[in-house]
C-alpha cells in the first residue's frame, strides 16, 4: 500500500497543471483584460457545450465513425504493404519512395478534388483518413519487422522453422510495440483528417459544426468542439494503450 | 561411435577464407570444445553445422548421414539466450515441438517433466525478462534439449555471466550433463572453461583457421574447483597457451 502513494501523487500532477491553466484562464476573462466576444471564460464554453450537447453528440458520433473506419482501412493497408514489402525486397525498392510520395501531398489540397469525385458524404473523407493514417502504420511496423533480430532468426531457422514461423513467432511479436507507436500516431491524424475534411465541404460532422459557429462568430461553441475534438482523441489514445497493454502481457511490470 | 562429423570443411565469404579444411568429431556422449580466439572463425564453423551456411567444400554428417547445408537438424545455444520474449518459459522450452506443430497443450505438456531437472521448476509461467541471467541459459539449454535430446552445439553459452554464475553453471552443466548423455560441441575462447568441461579439446588458430591440435583430457568428471588447482590442470593450460603462442 506504501508504495501506491507516490504512484496517485504523481498522476495528480498533470490535472493539476490543467485545473491551473483553467483558473488562469478564468481569472484573465472575469478582470476583462480580453474582450468577452472574443475570448468566452471556460465556464461560458462550459455552458455553450452543455446547451449544445446533443447536436455535438450526433455530429461527433458521425466524425468517429469516419475517423474510425478511416483508420480501421488504413491500419489494414499499413499492416498489409508493410508486411509485403518486408518479404519482398524488390516491392520495397518499387513502392517505398511511392508511400512517402503520398505523404508530400497536403490534405487540404486533395479534399476539394476527392469532393469533387466522390460527393459530400463519407466516402472522401475516409479516402483522405485512409491516406493520413496508413502511413505512419506502414513505417513504423516496417521498421520492427526489420528490427527483428538476426541471431533469434537463424536461430529459429536451425530449429527447422519456415519463413511464414519466423514472421509469426519473432518478426510480428517483435514489431508490435513500434506497431503500437505508430497506431497513437495515425490515431490523432484520423481525427484531425476527418475534422479538416468535413471544412471542405460536408453536410454532418464535427468539422461542419465548427464552420458554422464560426460564420455565426460563436466562439464559446467554438471552443467547445475544440475541447470536445481533443478529448474524443485522448479517449482513443488511451483505449489503444489499454489494448496495446492487454494484447503485449509479457511487457507488464510487476 | 561418431555423433557428429565435420569432414575437411573449408568456407570463405568473397576472397575472405575464414576457415580451412577443418575435420572435427564428436562421439556420443563426449563434450568437445573447440578452443580459438574470437573471430577466428568459430562462429562460421558453428553456423555450417546448424546447416545454416553451405561450406565451399566438405561435408557435416549427423549420425553417418550427410546434413550439409540442411537447417533443421541440430539445434544449438548462444551467448544470448535468445528466448522469445512475448512467450512464456514453457512456450519459448516447447519450441521445437510448437514449431512441428504439435497443440500447444500437448507441447506444454511434454516438456514440464524436465523443468525440475534442470532446475527451473516454478518458472513455466514466466516471462524471460523475469529471469536472472543464468536461469535463462538454464532454459536455453532445455529448449535445445528438447529440440535434439543427443546432440547440441554451444557456442560461448555462459561468457555473458559474471564469474560467479558462470562457476556455479559449470558444475551445474556437468552434473547435468552426467544425467541426460547428451553429447556437445561447445566452442569457447575461455581456457579454464574448455579444461574443466571437456573430454576433448581441439586448438582452432590462424587466418584462415584451422585445427592445430588435438588435445584428450582423461581426467574424470565431474570435475570441481580442485582439479583447477592441481598439477594437472597447469599442465594441459601451458600445452595449450604454448600452442596459442601466449
Amino acid at each position: 500500500m506504501k508504495r501506491k502513494l507516490p504512484n496517485i501523487t504523481s498522476k495528480l500532477y498533470a490535472p493539476a497543471a490543467i485545473l491551473m491553466l483553467l483558473l488562469v484562464w478564468q481569472g484573465v476573462c472575469m478582470m476583462d483584460l480580453v474582450p468577452g466576444y472574443m475570448l468566452p471564460s471556460p465556464e461560458q464554453v462550459w455552458q455553450a457545450f452543455v446547451s449544445d450537447a446533443p447536436l455535438l453528440m450526433r455530429h461527433a458520433v458521425y466524425t468517429l465513425q469516419e475517423a474510425i473506419a478511416g483508420l480501421l482501412i488504413g491500419i489494414g493497408l499499413g499492416f498489409v504493404s508493410a508486411v509485403v514489402m518486408d518479404r519482398f525486397q524488390t516491392v520495397y525498392r518499387a513502392c517505398y519512395p511511392l508511400v512517402i510520395l503520398t505523404q508530400t501531398i497536403p490534405t487540404v489540397a486533395i479534399a476539394p478534388l476527392l469532393v469533387l469525385w466522390f460527393g459530400y458524404e463519407m466516402t472522401p473523407k475516409i479516402i483522405l483518413i485512409v491516406l493520413a493514417t496508413f502511413f505512419p502504420i506502414t513505417v513504423g511496423l516496417l521498421d520492427g519487422l526489420r528490427s527483428a533480430d538476426q541471431d533469434t532468426v537463424d536461430l529459429l531457422r536451425a530449429m527447422g522453422a519456415n519463413r511464414r514461423q519466423i514472421f509469426t513467432y519473432v518478426k510480428l511479436p517483435g514489431a508490435m510495440s513500434y506497431f503500437f507507436a505508430s497506431l497513437r500516431i495515425s490515431i490523432s491524424y484520423s481525427i484531425v483528417t476527418a475534422v479538416i475534411s468535413e471544412w471542405l465541404g460536408g453536410v454532418q460532422g464535427l468539422g461542419v459544426y465548427m464552420t458554422r459557429v464560426k460564420k455565426s462568430y460563436n466562439f464559446d461553441k467554438m471552443f467547445a468542439v475544440i475541447f470536445l475534438i481533443s478529448a474524443l482523441s485522448l479517449l482513443l489514445m488511451w483505449l489503444i494503450d489499454w489494448i496495446s497493454k492487454k494484447s503485449m502481457p509479457w511487457k507488464r511490470t510487476d | 561411435m561418431e555423433k557428429l562429423q565435420v569432414v575437411h570443411v573449408t568456407k570463405s565469404f568473397g576472397d575472405n577464407i575464414i576457415i580451412k579444411d577443418v575435420s572435427i568429431q564428436l562421439r556420443s556422449h563426449e563434450i568437445v570444445c573447440l578452443l580459438g580466439a574470437s573471430g577466428g572463425g568459430k562462429t562460421t564453423l558453428f553456423h555450417i553445422i546448424a546447416g545454416l551456411h553451405q561450406p565451399d567444400a566438405g561435408q557435416v554428417l549427423l549420425d553417418g548421414r550427410d546434413i550439409t547445408g540442411r537447417p533443421g537438424q541440430i539445434s544449438y545455444m548462444l551467448q544470448k539466450d535468445l528466448l522469445l520474449p512475448e512467450k512464456t518459459i514453457e512456450d519459448n522450452v516447447a519450441l521445437a515441438f510448437l514449431l512441428q506443430g504439435v497443440k500447444k497443450k500437448e507441447a506444454r505438456r511434454r516438456v514440464a517433466e524436465y523443468f525440475p531437472e534442470f532446475g527451473l521448476e516454478g518458472t513455466q509461467k514466466q516471462y524471460p525478462h523475469q529471469l536472472s541471467g543464468g536461469m535463462r541459459q538454464r532454459a536455453a539449454l532445455l529448449r535445445t534439449y528438447m529440440f535434439s535430446n543427443d546432440i547440441a552445439l554451444l557456442d560461448e553459452p555462459f561468457s555473458a555471466l559474471d564469474m560467479m554464475t558462470k562457476r556455479s553453471m559449470h558444475q551445474w552443466f556437468l552434473n547435468l550433463m552426467e544425467k541426460i548423455q547428451m553429447s556437445a560441441l561447445f566452442i569457447t575462447h575461455d581456457i579454464d572453461e574448455a579444461l574443466l568441461l571437456s573430454d576433448r579439446i581441439y586448438l582452432l588458430r590462424g587466418h584462415p583457421g584451422t585445427i592445430t591440435k588435438e588435445l584428450v583430457l582423461h581426467e574424470p568428471k565431474p570435475r570441481g574447483g580442485d582439479f583447477e588447482l592441481s598439477e594437472e590442470f597447469r599442465y594441459y593450460k601451458s600445452i595449450i597457451l604454448n600452442e596459442l603462442g601466449l
